[in-house]
């Protein structure tokens, strides 16, 4: 065993790689149940956009034009659930069953003539002067443009949903459906933007992993990052910044286990591989103890009934 | 203009109506996608739905219509136990997967020995196994309130880690010269879970899931635990007034859908797939999720969307072999499903009205 091998500013770099998927579908998970629905597909939809996304790139040879496809993916395949959701009025837990599970075969159905493949790879950006820094520039400034997209995206909801009309309203409608469509707010109208943005971040995270984290498809290769996703937000206790402390740190614990793997630890692969699962769970049970701060109308039917 | 409007009481004939309604639109899409796909979607559907029944080759696939149907329902009715009253256990799979390890380590220990007590031995291994994979939910959910559906997906991921990981190292087969995978059932007749009557894919497990239909007919319409759990979903306020103790439902219904899916796994492992290795798991265990939701969540019901669900796997296998329809498409086939029954739901709370536009 070596662990000298391990160097702490490319761990760092990669920790940043491996928490942006995972933090893309979180946030977007997160501003759906904000505005009270519980989207369990979020692994259904990730895998969706991670086939999109290297179908796209494979066929234009854009990596930028297959994260747009794999948004537009994730979107149009949550489309689905807010149908039964909204319209159909059905369960949202089995719903979103459902859309995992559907998700898993499309892509698996999609991906058939694209095992094996290599897509183009997706360009770093390179800033001038700040990526030359030591330490600092291979942590910080040596990534792809998704990455930084990821931060600004918490950034950008965490403003939306404290400062802005919209969020306020999104906000209304997740806590009191009834008084939000009492006030005369389309209560399903904005559940289903909601929805479809959680679907599209979705989407794009699961590229992230086709396009970038692996880079290639295999079938059911998120194995799991969605439903990770899902529990980011209940450790975030619904907050945007806490949605990326979380993915950080599940970042971090996914490459600091393949980085004892690599370093050749006398513990078996298959039990570090399991440690980001375990540790989800004590998350979970150490954040569950304050269940104050979920969305009061979360995962509830809505109907306007007269 | 058509506007809904919600029934005072869910519609029983549309209950019993809409499995049939959502299997046609399966059939219909499904066909669809068929075509898309090139095929000849009335081949299609025909091959999947009618040839493994009175095809050519029926004797020979409608003996695993219960090998296949066999695991299906006697997850699924521990399944529905639990989304009855509200306790979403969808980590089957997981809870399948540590049973057959379970029971299979029993079995394996006591080889070469031939006793009569070892198979019955290794499914109380399993049902063990199950139950206590299933436990770690319940037990966190009733001391901290920790949402059981994700902790009981995120164990199936350990789980199928922990197979892998078994099969490569404490199962192994020591005469397997190195192959990952453990001894082989069909080599070790006490323990091996073989056809009861030959040729009808009759085993113990078939046995013990219809066992579970009767148990749990009996259970939920002749016993106050039943109407407990009933109750617990179908009005959380009311249990609450009629002292239903939450606690216990919880830890009877995670805990008797984690034995029944262990069971099931040991079933499996020790017959059909006849070794511990490292994919032997089917997904059956998410399948059983989309048969509990067919089946209406009641024990008959469960019984029939098993069965049928199973004549999708098998018609799925021989439209692969005899149309080359991908694998894929028929996992998509049985998503659909559930997709259509969900929303023909819609029908069963709330009936369609139509309204005409009023002048303002």
């Amino acid at each position: 065993m070596d662990l000298s091998a391990i160097n702490p500013a490319l761990l760092l770099a990669s920790l940043l790689v491996a928490a942006t998927p995972i933090l893309l579908a979180g946030i977007g998970e997160l501003v759906v149940e904000r505005a009270g629905v519980l989207n369990l597909g979020v692994e259904g939809m990730m895998i969706t956009g991670a086939i999109c996304g290297f179908m796209a790139t494979i066929l234009t040879g854009s990596p930028a034009l297959g994260f747009v496809f794999a948004a537009m993916g994730g979107a149009a395949l949550s489309l689905l659930f807010a149908l039964l959701t909204q319209y159909a009025l059905a369960n949202q837990v089995a719903s979103g069953l459902a859309l995992t599970l559907f998700g898993l075969g499309l892509s698996s159905l999609l991906g058939q003539d694209y095992v094996g493949l290599k897509p183009p790879s997706t360009p770093q950006l390179d800033i001038p002067l700040l990526s030359d820094i030591p330490v600092l520039g291979t942590v910080l400034f040596n990534h792809d443009m998704v990455v930084y997209f990821g931060i600004a995206l918490v950034v950008a909801v965490w403003a939306t949903l404290k400062y802005s009309r919209l969020g306020l309203i999104l906000r209304a409608v997740g806590e009191n459906h009834d008084a939000a469509h009492a006030l005369g707010y389309k209560v399903v109208r904005i559940r289903v933007f909601a929805i479809m943005f959680g679907g599209a971040c979705a989407g794009l995270g699961g590229a992230y992993i086709s396009l970038v984290r692996v880079p290639q498809w295999t079938e059911g290769m998120t194995a799991g990052a969605g439903w990770i996703a899902l529990a980011l937000v209940v450790f975030a206790s619904w907050k945007p910044w806490r949605v990326l402390l979380g993915a950080w740190l599940f970042g971090g614990i996914n490459v600091l286990q393949l980085n004892l793997q690599a370093a050749g630890v006398a513990i078996p692969v298959e039990y570090l591989t399991m440690s980001p699962y375990i540790i989800t769970i004590l998350v979970l049970v150490i954040m569950s103890a304050d269940k104050s701060r979920a969305p009061a109308s979360l995962g509830r039917i809505f109907h306007a009934s007269s | 203009m058509f506007k809904l409007e919600k029934r005072p009481q869910a519609s029983r004939s549309f209950a019993y109506l809409t499995p049939l309604l959502a299997i046609l639109a399966t059939m219909v899409a499904g066909g669809l996608l068929f075509m898309a796909l090139g095929k000849n979607p009335f081949e299609a559907i025909r091959t999947i739905f009618w040839d493994p029944l009175f095809g050519e080759f029926a004797s020979f696939s409608r003996p695993d219509l219960l090998v296949k149907g066999g695991p299906l329902i006697l997850i699924a009715i521990g399944l529905s136990l639990g989304f009855r009253a509200g306790i979403w256990n969808i980590g089957a799979e997981g809870q399948y997967i540590v049973g057959a390890l379970c029971g299979a380590g029993v079995g394996l220990a006591f080889y070469p020995l031939d006793a009569w007590y070892i198979f019955p031995l290794m499914i109380v291994a399993g049902g063990l196994g199950g139950w206590a994979w299933a436990m770690i939910p319940a037990l966190l959910k009733v001391r901290f309130q920790t949402n059981e559906i994700l902790v009981s997906l995120m164990l199936v991921y350990v789980a199928e880690k922990l197979l892998a990981a078994m099969s490569l190292g404490l199962l192994r087969n020591p005469d397997g010269h190195g192959f990952p995978g453990s001894r082989n059932f069909k080599d070790y007749e006490t323990a091996f879970n073989g056809e009861l009557i030959s040729n009808t894919g009759m085993h113990w497990g078939v046995a013990m899931a219809f066992i579970a239909v009767i148990f749990a007919y009996i259970l939920l319409n002749r016993h106050m635990l039943g109407f407990s759990i009933r109750l617990t979903g179908e009005a959380p306020r009311a249990a609450k007034f009629a002292s239903v103790n939450p606690t216990r439902v919880i830890l009877f219904c995670l805990g008797t859908s984690g034995a029944l899916a262990g069971m099931a796994g040991l079933f499996e492992v020790s017959g059909p797939a006849g070794q511990i290795s490292i994919d032997f798991n089917s997904g059956y265990g998410f399948t059983a999720i989309i048969v509990a939701f067919l089946g209406r969540l009641h024990p008959v019901g469960i019984l029939f969307a098993g069965l049928l669900m199973a004549l999708t796997y098998i018609g799925g296998e021989l439209a692969q072999l005899t149309l080359g329809l991908p694998a894929a498409a028929i996992q998509l086939f049985q998503g659909m499903l559930l997709f259509f029954l969900l929303a023909a739901d819609l029908l069963t709370n709330y009936r369609i009205k139509r309204v005409k536009k009023e002048a303002v």
